[in-house]
């Protein structure tokens, strides 16, 4: 807003373009009005949830803030029990790394065909996807119970809880994106490419994305630290 | 275990009179409401019409609604405490044993903050951001209805514990280890923690909500610095909820994993670390703070603006304010406990940092008196709660500032002198911002002014009452008197409890007035009638609309100019934007109905009270149906209505026909 | 500590508060009876003076503007223009900006003066006493003196207490108001905390921490007598059979009020520290009932 608008004061209440256009209803992203920033009005949906679902990922790594500060501050407090160096194994967080990771990008691969709308291509990647957070969080499942038989379990010791709190609720996010994708394929099929579904996509990715970069704050907080001692 | 859990008939405390007379009583009021509404035939109107609504105008009404019952409820806790309190001076017993108290106290601070102060603020933002804004809606229509009922939900858990079990017996910040399950092993703190964590999953949804809008949606023209006061307050307030309540989240996680699985976050073995609890609830519980006070500073804002016939003083300034307390307020959280030996150097850190926030608030003051300097004042009942709001909150915030100072807050802590001030700043700031509100809003959303005789009774009897409490509350905690004390050992408090109890009935005969102002208002609605949708000569869009606003709030999109647009426009001619013919209008898209927000809330609760009675089935039945009714919302094809341009056109002219 | 004195606002609450309060006998954080709660009362009221220069002129600024600029007002300057101002606005960030400056040193300076982990006057002239909470009582223990008392505290008048304290359970805060600052006492973990009674007296003591269904009975007398008195105090509480070593402490951190006045005459003398390392674990909560309840032992 420049001084000399504001003197002038050239806008007329209600001399508005029409509403339906103004309001932006179920736009795609090609809008080319600015959005947001006030001098186009109300932003296409496709940013609105888009920028909505960060706001949301934003709170959710606060979230997970939370649970990374009570790990830093038990995790020396074992209680007598064993410590990361005795429970940690590496060659299953390099697998169970490597899937994550690797998922991320097939779900990036998801999202461009989507973009060219080619509905099989679209599903596989999304397959893919879901295929490989299965396995992390197979693995992820497999190390939990191999701790619990060792009598290492999250009661053990205030390290412990924190650890299998922190990590479990990643587990917990990766295994609701799991029933996401799967729901979302489903709907998909069924659906086809609608831009409620698409924008769905849209944030499930963002979702994906998030989670993979918790599970490198995870990977470097709880693990390589705890491993280097 | 049974099939039922922890839960037997036993659940139901036959042998405590006085919380099954009020469980009681809350039954019979709901059961004869629902049974009025069944016989009258106004369910389908209330299901299509409210429940299952998702306009930000209906929700904003419901959240005030709820928030309006909450007080009550508070306040009713409020009362029988100070009572009790006053009868057991000089040995005497009262009428709540320990338990019971305890319970008391917890359950005042929990609704009061969760379910009374927050769904008030949270209501105001949903019914007024988007009119402020000149948009038809929030940017996530049926998230806002989910967010509602989810608060609901938690209000509902609360209130339920009267009835079955118990609440928690620890305060309404339920300080670790006295929370964990070896020293609290009944089901009041589970009531505790799964109401307010469904509560506060509600707040985080309606947060995220009003920064998507205010950042997003805006009218075309619209910028940030055009924004009233009220959508820049709204804006940090809704910040620091997404920024703050997740905090909450994990903490109550953390606390729910050591009940139900035996963690070791806060335990006193193990390793676990009860100062950990306390840091973490004070690092969301102090933006909380600020979380309930800004919207009402800037209700506050427009109230002084609009009835001093003059813009905003300052305006820039109040929002370097507003955003300069935001940023602040994540930084103070130690000094709720100066008093756990953190040493010279961190108390006297946080108590700089904590007094340096009173800056923002300074400045705010300021730039009200000068709001005023100048201008021509009117006094309806809004006014009046912004003045004393002025006035009072000075010496709260002033209160504040002698706590803030660590070696005067080593004989303050816990103290009345302590419980004063915090209810200092949150009646006279949140609930008479709450107020003063409800009063400037209310014909925007019914098409009626309120009543101003009872308005203004309500007013200084509360003024009065609240005065004399707390006055008196302050005095004891100077006397040495601490709180929670379910009987009290001093004589010399006694005249102090004494005088408290009589400020209590003054602040009651408010209370009565405040509901008689509605019943009076209701049955004059005719005669108190504004068809002109801008009573008060407002300053902000909203007052463009008709009262009550179309379910599309403007016909035409409005673009705006300047800080005040509608009162420049109104400045130039009143009357010619009214009259626009019926080809200007175009077909509107709006959100439809939808049943997801109470459907989510009524798994929500399922799942709420099967986890507090440890019905393990049940919960999973609620998380597959939860998920399923998930799926199914998803699954329509069918979100929106259309408005026909004649539809809009036809609307408009009903509505501004009755203006004419 | 205070720099200024604040005789405005002392007389203003004397006398808000003559009347209410009946003399000295209460339990007044305004009537110090110790050097620390008289740092307490002077921060507190140089704080309290250096708020109200700004907060009174605003208060009837507020009242005067309101009155003025009433719309009834004829002689009142309407100036709707008037809505920013370069000048005022640096005014109203400034003042406020510079009272929290002075206020800064104040809590900087008073922070460090009573920080309650300082230890009054020289080492080794103080009194130690080990405080531990129970649900629902106090536990002072005497090491020096090898006894122990139960919501009892004794103390020679003029000799300064080293307290250290910590909690068989859950949080609790010691709070003597007319000796001063206040401490929490925490199960694992040890506090310190300072305090004097300059003449001999009876003092209301309580916890200020919220701890559970007896915590209105968590109130206890601090007893200041001449040194010659407490010597035979002591003394005489020697004489008294009772032994407090661990079988007696795991009784008496029984939840109740059972064991208020007990004293014991031989202290095992690594109690303290065993309840601080947890080497003893910590004691036993209320036992759950039916229906969801819980029922205080």
């Amino acid at each position: 807003m420049s001084a000399a608008e504001a003197q002038e004061d050239p806008y007329v209440l209600g001399r508005g373009r029409g509403g339906a256009d103004a309001a932006g209803e179920g736009r795609g992203g090609d809008d080319a009005r600015p959005s947001g920033r006030g001098e186009g009005g109300p932003a296409p949906k496709r940013t609105v949830v888009g920028y909505g679902f960060w706001i949301y990922l934003l709170s959710d790594i606060i979230l997970f803030a939370g649970f990374f500060a009570a790990y830093a501050v038990l995790s020396g407090d074992l209680a007598g029990g064993p410590g990361p160096q005795e429970l940690f194994e590496q060659r299953r967080l390099a697998l169970e790394t490597a899937a994550l990771l690797i998922s991320s990008f097939t779900c990036g691969l998801a999202g461009i065909a989507a973009g060219r709308g080619a509905m099989l291509r679209t599903q596989g990647w999304l397959l893919v996807t879901g295929l490989l957070g299965a396995v992390f969080l197979g693995l992820e499942v497999q190390e939990f119970a191999t701790l619990v038989a060792e009598g290492a379990g999250p009661q053990r010791s205030a390290f412990l809880s924190a650890f299998f709190a922190l990590v479990g609720l990643h587990g917990l996010h990766i295994a609701a994106g799991l029933l996401w994708a799967g729901t979302m394929m489903a709907q998909l099929a069924v659906k086809g490419f609608r831009p409620a579904i698409e924008r769905r996509l849209m944030c499930f990715a963002l979702f994906w994305h998030a989670l993979d970069i918790v599970w490198v704050g995870i990977f470097t907080v709880v693990y390589l630290l705890g491993l280097a001692g | 275990m049974s099939v039922l859990g922890k839960l037997d008939w036993s659940a139901i405390p036959i042998d405590q009179p006085i919380p099954l007379a009020a469980g009681g009583g809350a039954i019979a009021l709901m059961l004869a409401a629902l049974g009025w509404v069944t016989v009258k035939g106004h369910w389908p109107y209330l299901w299509r019409e409210w429940i299952t609504s998702v306009d930000h105008k209906r929700i904003g009404v419901m959240y005030v609604v709820l928030a309006l019952a909450m007080l009550v409820r508070g306040f009713i806790d409020a009362i029988m405490m100070r009572t009790h309190q006053a009868l057991t001076v000089g040995g005497g017993s009262g009428y709540l044993p320990p338990e019971h108290f305890n319970q008391i106290f917890s359950a005042h601070g929990t609704i009061m903050i969760f379910f009374g102060a927050m769904p008030f603020m949270v209501g105001l933002m949903n019914f007024v951001v988007p009119l402020q804004l000149g948009v038809r809606d929030v940017a996530f229509p049926r998230l806002n209805s989910t967010a509602f009922w989810l608060t609901a939900s938690g209000a509902l858990l609360v209130n339920l514990s009267l009835v079955l079990g118990e609440f928690a017996r620890t305060g309404w910040l339920p300080y670790a280890p006295l929370s964990e399950r070896s020293y609290s092993p009944g089901v009041g703190v589970d009531y505790y923690l799964w109401a307010v964590q469904i509560g506060g999953v509600g707040t985080l949804m309606a947060g995220i909500n009003i920064v998507t809008t205010i950042v997003k949606t805006r009218a075309p023209g619209m910028g940030y610095l055009r924004m009233p006061m009220f959508c820049w307050t709204a804006l940090c307030a809704s910040m620091l909820i997404v920024a703050a309540f997740p905090i909450l989240t994990a903490t109550l996680t953390m606390l729910t994993l050591d009940r139900y699985l035996g963690f070791h976050f806060f335990t006193n073995a193990a390793g676990g670390s009860p100062m950990m609890f306390v840091n973490l609830i004070w690092a969301w519980g102090h933006p909380e703070v600020y979380i309930l006070i800004l919207p009402a500073f800037g209700v506050f804002s427009e109230v002084i603006a609009t009835f001093s016939g003059k813009p905003l003083f300052g305006y820039r300034s109040m929002v370097a304010a507003t955003l300069f307390i935001t940023v602040v307020s994540f930084m103070v959280w130690l000094h709720h406990f100066f008093t756990m030996g953190a040493g010279a150097n961190v108390n006297a850190a946080f108590g700089i940092a904590t007094s340096i926030i009173a800056v923002g608030t300074g400045v705010k003051i300021y730039n009200w008196l000068f709001t005023m300097y100048g201008g021509r004042l009117r006094f309806p009942t809004p006014m009046l709660w912004s003045l004393g709001f002025l006035f009072t909150f000075i010496i709260g915030g002033m209160t504040g500032v002698l706590l803030a100072v660590p070696a005067a807050d080593f004989i303050l802590h816990n103290s009345l002198f302590l419980v004063a001030h915090f209810h200092n700043v949150i009646v006279s700031g949140t609930v008479f911002g709450a107020i003063a509100g409800y009063t400037f809003w209310f014909p925007k959303a019914f098409g009626f002014t309120l009543d101003e005789r009872w308005g203004k009774r309500a007013f200084w009897l509360s003024l009065a009452g609240f005065v004399i409490v707390f006055g008196a509350l302050y005095i004891a905690g100077l006397e040495g008197m601490t709180r929670r004390l379910q009987h009290v050992a001093v004589a010399q408090w006694g005249p102090l409890l004494y005088v408290s109890v009589a400020g209590v009935a003054v602040m009651i005969a408010g209370v009565a007035a405040q509901i008689t102002q509605l019943v009076v208002s209701i049955r004059r609605r005719d005669a108190l009638r504004d068809d002109t949708g801008d009573p008060w000569e407002g300053r902000s869009l909203e007052w463009a609309t008709p009262s009550p606003p179309p379910a599309f709030n403007f016909a035409t999109l409005p673009e705006v100019g300047g800080e005040e647009p509608y009162w420049r426009i109104k400045e130039r001619a009143i009357a010619s934007q009214q009259e626009r013919s019926a080809s200007d209008y175009e077909p509107i898209t709006m959100p439809r109905r939808s049943a997801t927000g109470f459907v989510t809330a009524f798994f929500a609760t399922v799942i709420g009270f099967a986890m507090v009675w440890q019905i393990w089935w049940l919960a999973a039945l609620g998380l597959v149906c939860a998920y399923g009714a998930f799926v199914a919302f998803a699954w329509r094809d069918e979100n929106e209505d259309t408005f026909s341009a004649e539809e809009v056109a036809r609307i408009e002219r009903a509505r501004r026909g009755a203006a004419a | 500590m205070s720099v200024i004195a604040p005789r405005v606002p002392r007389a203003a609450l004397a006398l808000a508060l003559a009347g209410l309060a009946s003399g000295c006998s209460g339990a007044s954080v305004l009537d110090p009876a110790g050097p620390v709660a008289e740092g307490n009362r002077a921060n507190l009221l140089s704080a309290l003076a250096i708020m109200l220069a700004i907060v009174v002129p605003t208060l009837i600024a507020i009242i005067a503007f309101a009155w003025w600029f009433r719309a009834g007002n004829p002689r009142a300057k309407h100036r709707p223009e008037f809505v920013f101002s370069g000048r005022i606005e640096l005014v109203v960030w400034s003042i406020p900006l510079l009272v929290i400056l002075f206020l800064s040193g104040v809590i900087w300076i008073g922070s460090h003066r009573l920080a309650p982990e300082a230890p009054l006057g020289p080492a080794g002239r103080a009194l130690e006493v080990q405080v531990v909470s129970l649900d629902w009582k106090w536990l002072f223990i005497y090491p020096d003196e090898g006894i122990a008392t139960v919501d009892r505290l004794v103390v020679p008048a003029g000799r300064p207490i080293r307290f250290r304290l910590t909690s068989a359970s859950v949080m609790n805060a010691f709070f003597v108001p007319r000796l001063g600052s206040m401490i929490y006492a925490m199960n694992g973990m040890e506090t310190h905390l300072h305090l004097q009674a300059d003449r001999p007296g009876r003092y209301y003591g309580q916890s200020a921490q919220f701890s559970g269904d007896g915590f209105a009975d968590m109130h206890f007398t601090l007893q200041a007598v001449p040194p010659p008195e407490f010597a035979r105090w002591t003394a005489e509480i020697r004489g008294t059979g009772r032994t407090l070593d661990r079988t007696s402490y795991r009784a008496l951190a029984q939840q109740g009020h059972a064991a208020r006045g007990l004293a014991f005459g031989r202290v095992d003398p690594g109690l303290f520290g065993a309840i601080v390392t947890q080497a003893i674990p910590p004691a036993a909560g209320p036992k759950p009932a039916p229906g969801g309840q819980q029922v205080s032992g």
